[in-house]
């Protein structure tokens, strides 16, 4: 509390000046800019002209900050656009959509009407479409995080053997994380094809060109509840590049000497490997499942290229949109949203505070 | 160090042609407006057959009024859920387009309508004389209390049994489709004998077509007053009764008889094409699908009708013509009033009529359009269409809400997953129906 | 020796045929959009084109995607370059400027990259339309580089709380302000981490859909929806879809290509250990 009173504020008149200007002429700018549209050569740059007139006001803001000679205030209010725009974009959102999932509202116009969590129970108790969707996610969410995490894993252990090549191997791992989800859900599509018989395609056909008749299979089209574990393979196909990618920097960023040591101790490669590396990659592993877990519980656009929106490929996410905006039925995709978002939150949060802990303790 | 320093100018050069040609290829699209006013109309009507007749009907639209400029603010995919998010998010935020697409019916009313969106076009339809060439049974299916909401531009059928004469033969049924499948047992002996020859009896695409089926099953195990009795308020059709468990039974024998990869289908046509190709040898599906097969290529498949493929009405629906229908909107709080009042008299006009209903596959919702620009599938639509009692569709907006309509989907679909839960399905159907409301 | 060896060619047996499988989609989008509409069918999916290299399925799909390009070069090139200097500001600042709270603000800023974009579309649109920023790609920029906020502090944060505070000391001694230490010492140093932040918020935003089909007007529409707009609705040309699918996905693609070491390199240097 002493640091408070030691706040000095050095008036200095050039700059208060100009700070003065700068938040008039920023002010003024939207003012204006707000009734009249600016053109300029044919373009309509209102917009830009707001954001940077914006941005002038905030800039007068600084001027003024920087006058009180405090660092911490300088910091916060470096760190304020930030806050505000997350404040509102994230949480003022969310908080509408929860005040929506606590609603009746169904059809176009807004109904704000109070029903409490009944939703949110009715989700869970009489929607078996829902309960679908939670077993497709969990099911998914394990299966995609284990298949990003071995696969990177055992790429980036190989890549670092000093292979020659290593460059191209890294960018055809890569290329895949270029392609968008929609691609990739209409192209696996096509190549996880059930159709046998004379219309085999796809790598049935591949199968059973080689002789391997076997693994002929129905994929994503395989009954309840086994056919959601096939959407796993183009979602790992397209992450696995980017989770080696993390590997491979953590892996290198080790230093050669510790290696070296553990050589000298007559340890070999794998259990160089096992007990040297894999322990410091760690920290990479867990910001990669916080990464990877997002995406998973979210995921929507793969799934609907894929399966078209058949019920037994249902995720929450499809659930949520088709309800919304095809049954219009808002207060109820509000909720699905809600409990996406809550599902994250328990495999985040105690990481989050935890790491935090460890943090302050340092 | 030369092979980093290479690479970063390889692709900082790349980017710079990229910039460059990209620059140049809009460089050519003039956005000098010389119009004094526009109107912006909002559909899903994008690529081959929808797009052309659309832009048929902007081509009588600029002679008749030379003075409005046309946006098109076409969003596709997803029939229509792409489109369909996009303007809920525009109409909250009060940047609705100055009309856009809707299916007649519940989809517009108990959506547009009840949320106070749209106005009424009782005058539009006086001045212009639509209200006297439209089929009595359309006008209070688009109307609330006697008042009409939209403009209906065409009539899609939705209970066409497209088949495959050669798959036919080559089973040896003998079966006419398209006067003996009186009732669905006349047209599941029919299937016996084409799944003994080897054949798929009956072509379903993606989840959404599987709807299409079950109406249309529905409609031919019921009958027309029947299936209507189960939309009004409150229906009179016992939605928890026999008859429907009776059609509930015929859908999943009628699903027994499709191809299992159904829904790893990216939409309806590739089902259609099952057919064409000679794999299966029915597909009910809407009359859109004829374009699909008789036009010329890039847009079509360029087939001969009747030797190719051929049509019937869905079994047990003879005498029945199960519509839907694209239709235009007046906003309220419209940007544009008068364009778009020009937009809807030329949508409601024959000449836009016939302009966009020839290329689009589908027959005029007037009943004065000159018969002989259309193909002969839609010659015999549309005498249908006079004569015929009028249902409407369930999977595209006409008799449900939407939000009932997706719970009836979502019902269907979790019945495909095991065909032989037909209690649950009822059930489930009996629960949508009180959730929205109708039933109590 | 011999045994060294006979692992070294298993591990390449092992890399070729993995980079088969991941090749092989990227095989079967270039092979349909190199046929023929009357070829492109699910049962001839693996046949070679017939009748010779159909490229101007490329160019019809260059010719309807060109416009749309722009839009989205116009759009991701400010906003990765202006989201990497916000998210170096605020990690350079949350990692070494610490306040009371600033922990919980890094941690309420970071839950914000969790929450599913479906569900705040609407609050999203009425709110940009009161603030003037709807329907025009400078709202789109915008709305990219707030949502982008939490990765990018997150990633840089990391970055600079492996960089050890002497450094700062140093600079400090010497006499120089927060900002002058952001400018002369941090900035210098922050390359790793910008190349993994500028590829990654290039490659997000250009390939993201749902804001750019929602927030823009038809005129502004960015490469995303206008490839789903080639889709179509009565009759999918592949050929053509598949061809526009790669142009769409080039610059991605080269920027993973020729920039990839720069991104191996900045997670090398720590920007996402955790």
């Amino acid at each position: 509390m002493s640091r408070r009173s030691r706040i000095k504020f050095q008036l200095r008149l050039p700059q208060l000046i100009l700070a003065i200007a700068l938040i008039i002429l920023g002010l003024v700018f939207i003012l204006i800019l707000r009734n009249n549209p600016l053109v300029i050569a044919n373009k309509n740059l209102t917009s830009i002209a707001l954001l940077v007139s914006g941005l002038i006001f905030y800039a007068g803001v600084l001027v003024i900050v920087s006058m009180f000679e405090s660092e911490t205030i300088l910091s916060i209010s470096l760190l304020l656009p930030s806050i505000v725009a997350i404040a509102i974009f994230v949480y003022g959102f969310i908080g509408w959509s929860i005040r929506v999932s606590l609603s009746k509202w169904k059809g176009l116009n807004p109904d704000f009407t109070w029903f409490g969590l009944r939703q949110y129970y009715d989700l869970f108790h009489n929607d078996p479409r829902f309960v679908i969707d939670v077993r497709n996610t969990v099911m998914f969410t394990v299966g995609f995080i284990l298949g990003c995490l071995i696969l990177g894993l055992g790429i980036a252990i190989l890549l670092d053997q000093k292979i020659k090549g290593e460059a191209i191997f890294r960018s055809i791992f890569l290329v895949p994380m270029s392609i968008s989800f929609i691609a990739t859900g209409v192209i696996w599509g096509w190549l996880m094809n059930p159709a046998v018989g004379n219309r085999i395609t796809g790598i049935n056909l591949i199968f059973q060109s080689l002789g391997l008749k076997s693994l002929i299979s129905l994929w994503h089209s395989t009954p309840m509840p086994w056919g959601m574990a096939f959407t796993i393979i183009p979602a790992v196909w397209q992450v696995a590049g980017y989770t080696m990618a993390l590997y491979l920097g953590g892996i290198r960023a080790i230093s050669d000497d510790l290696r070296e040591a553990a050589r000298v101790d007559g340890a070999s490669e794998f259990e160089i490997y096992r007990y040297v590396i894999l322990p410091i990659l760690q920290p990479v592993t867990l910001s990669a499942v916080i990464i990877l877990a997002h995406m998973s519980l979210k995921i929507f656009d793969l799934i609907v290229a894929l399966g078209n929106k058949a019920i037994s490929l249902d995720v929450p996410g499809i659930y949520m949109w088709v309800t919304t905006f095809d049954g219009t039925n808002y207060a109820q995709g509000a909720a699905i949203g809600i409990l996406m978002l809550v599902s994250v939150a328990i495999l985040v949060v105690p990481y989050l505070v935890q790491s935090m802990r460890s943090e302050t303790q340092l | 160090m030369l092979s980093k320093k290479l690479g970063l100018k390889v692709f900082s050069l790349m980017l710079a042609v990229m910039l460059v040609i990209s620059a140049c290829g809009t460089a050519a699209k003039t956005t000098v407006a010389t119009k004094s006013t526009e109107v912006e109309v909002f559909s899903w009507w994008v690529g081959p057959g929808e797009a052309d007749g659309l832009a048929a009907m902007v081509k009588v639209f600029n002679q008749q009024y030379p003075d409005i400029k046309f946006i098109n603010a076409a969003v596709t995919g997803g029939a229509g859920t792409n489109a369909k998010a996009v303007l809920a998010t525009r109409l909250a935020a009060n940047d609705a387009p100055d009309s856009w697409q809707a299916h007649a019916g519940q989809e517009t009313i108990a959506n547009y309508l009840s949320a106070g969106q749209i106005k009424p076009l009782d005058d539009l339809f006086k001045s212009t004389g639509f209200d006297k060439v439209l089929p009595a049974t359309l006008l209070p299916l688009i109307s609330k209390d006697g008042h009409p909401y939209s403009v209906p531009v065409n009539i899609h059928r939705s209970n066409v049994l497209w088949y495959n004469p050669k798959v036919l033969a080559a089973a040896g049924v003998t079966a006419n489709p398209k006067t003996d499948f009186k009732t669905l047992d006349d047209f599941f002996a029919a299937c016996d004998k084409v799944k003994a020859a080897g054949k798929i009896c009956l072509s379903l695409g993606a989840p959404w077509t599987a709807i299409h089926l079950f109406e249309n099953i529905m409609i031919g195990t019921i009958g027309a007053d029947k299936w209507n009795g189960m939309w009004t308020t409150p229906p009179t059709t016992d939605w928890a009764g026999a008859d429907v468990a009776a059609g509930i039974a015929n859908f999943a024998k009628a699903l027994s008889f499709t191809n299992a990869d159904a829904s790893t289908m990216s939409d309806w046509q590739p089902a259609s094409k099952l057919m064409v190709d000679g794999d299966a040898a029915f597909n009910i599906m809407g009359d859109w699908a004829y374009g699909y097969f008789a036009n010329a290529a890039p847009n079509g498949l360029a087939l001969k009708p009747h030797t190719d493929f051929d049509w019937a009405v869905s079994p047990g629906t003879y005498g029945v013509f199960n519509f839907l229908s694209d239709s235009f909107v007046l906003p309220v709080g419209a940007k544009h009033p008068d364009a778009t009042e020009a937009w809807l008299t030329v949508a409601a006009s024959k000449a836009g009529q016939e302009a966009f209903n020839p290329l689009k596959g589908s027959i005029c919702a007037r009943t004065d359009c000159d018969q002989s620009l259309f193909s002969e599938y839609s010659q015999d639509a549309a005498k249908d269409w006079t004569s015929n009692v009028v249902v409407g569709s369930l999977m595209h907006g006409v008799v449900a809400a939407p939000a009932w309509a997706t719970s009836i989907g979502t019902a269907i679909g979790l019945f495909q997953t095991d065909t032989s839960k037909t209690a649950d399905f009822q059930a489930a159907l009996v629960a949508a129906c009180a959730k929205d409301g109708t039933c109590k | 020796m011999t045994r060294r060896t006979l692992f070294r060619i298993l591990f390449y047996i092992i890399l070729i045929f993995l980079a088969v499988i991941f090749l092989l989609p990227i095989y079967l989008m270039f092979l349909t959009g190199f046929k023929s509409i009357s070829q492109v069918d699910l049962k001839t999916m693996w046949s070679l084109p017939n009748n010779g290299l159909h490229i101007d399925n490329f160019i019809a799909g260059y010719k309807q995607l060109a416009p749309n390009i722009t839009n989205s070069l116009t759009m991701v090139i400010p906003e990765a370059i202006l989201s990497a200097l916000l998210g170096s500001l605020n990690g350079y600042l949350l990692s070494k400027w610490k306040f009371r709270g600033s922990n919980l603000i890094f941690s309420l800023i970071l839950f914000g990259m969790f929450i599913p974009y479906q569900s705040i579309l609407i609050p999203l649109v009425k709110f940009m339309q009161a603030i003037q920023l709807y329907g025009d790609i400078p709202g789109l920029v915008l709305v990219h580089i707030i949502y982008g906020i939490p990765i990018t502090t997150l990633i840089f944060r990391n970055y600079y709380a492996g960089i050890g505070t002497e450094i700062l000391e140093a600079g400090r001694i010497d006499g120089a302000s927060l900002m002058g230490l952001y400018r002369y010492i941090m900035f210098p140093l922050s390359a790793p981490s910008f190349a993994v932040v500028l590829i990654w918020q290039f490659t997000q935003a250009w390939n993201e859909f749902l804001f750019a089909v929602v927030l823009t007007n038809q005129s502004h529409w960015p490469v995303t929806v206008a490839l789903n707009n080639l889709a179509g609705s009565q009759l999918v040309q592949w050929n053509v879809l598949m061809a526009a699918t790669l142009l769409a996905a080039l610059p991605t693609l080269l920027v993973y290509i020729f920039l990839g070491r720069y991104f191996l390199r900045g997670l090398m240097a720590g920007a996402l250990k955790g």
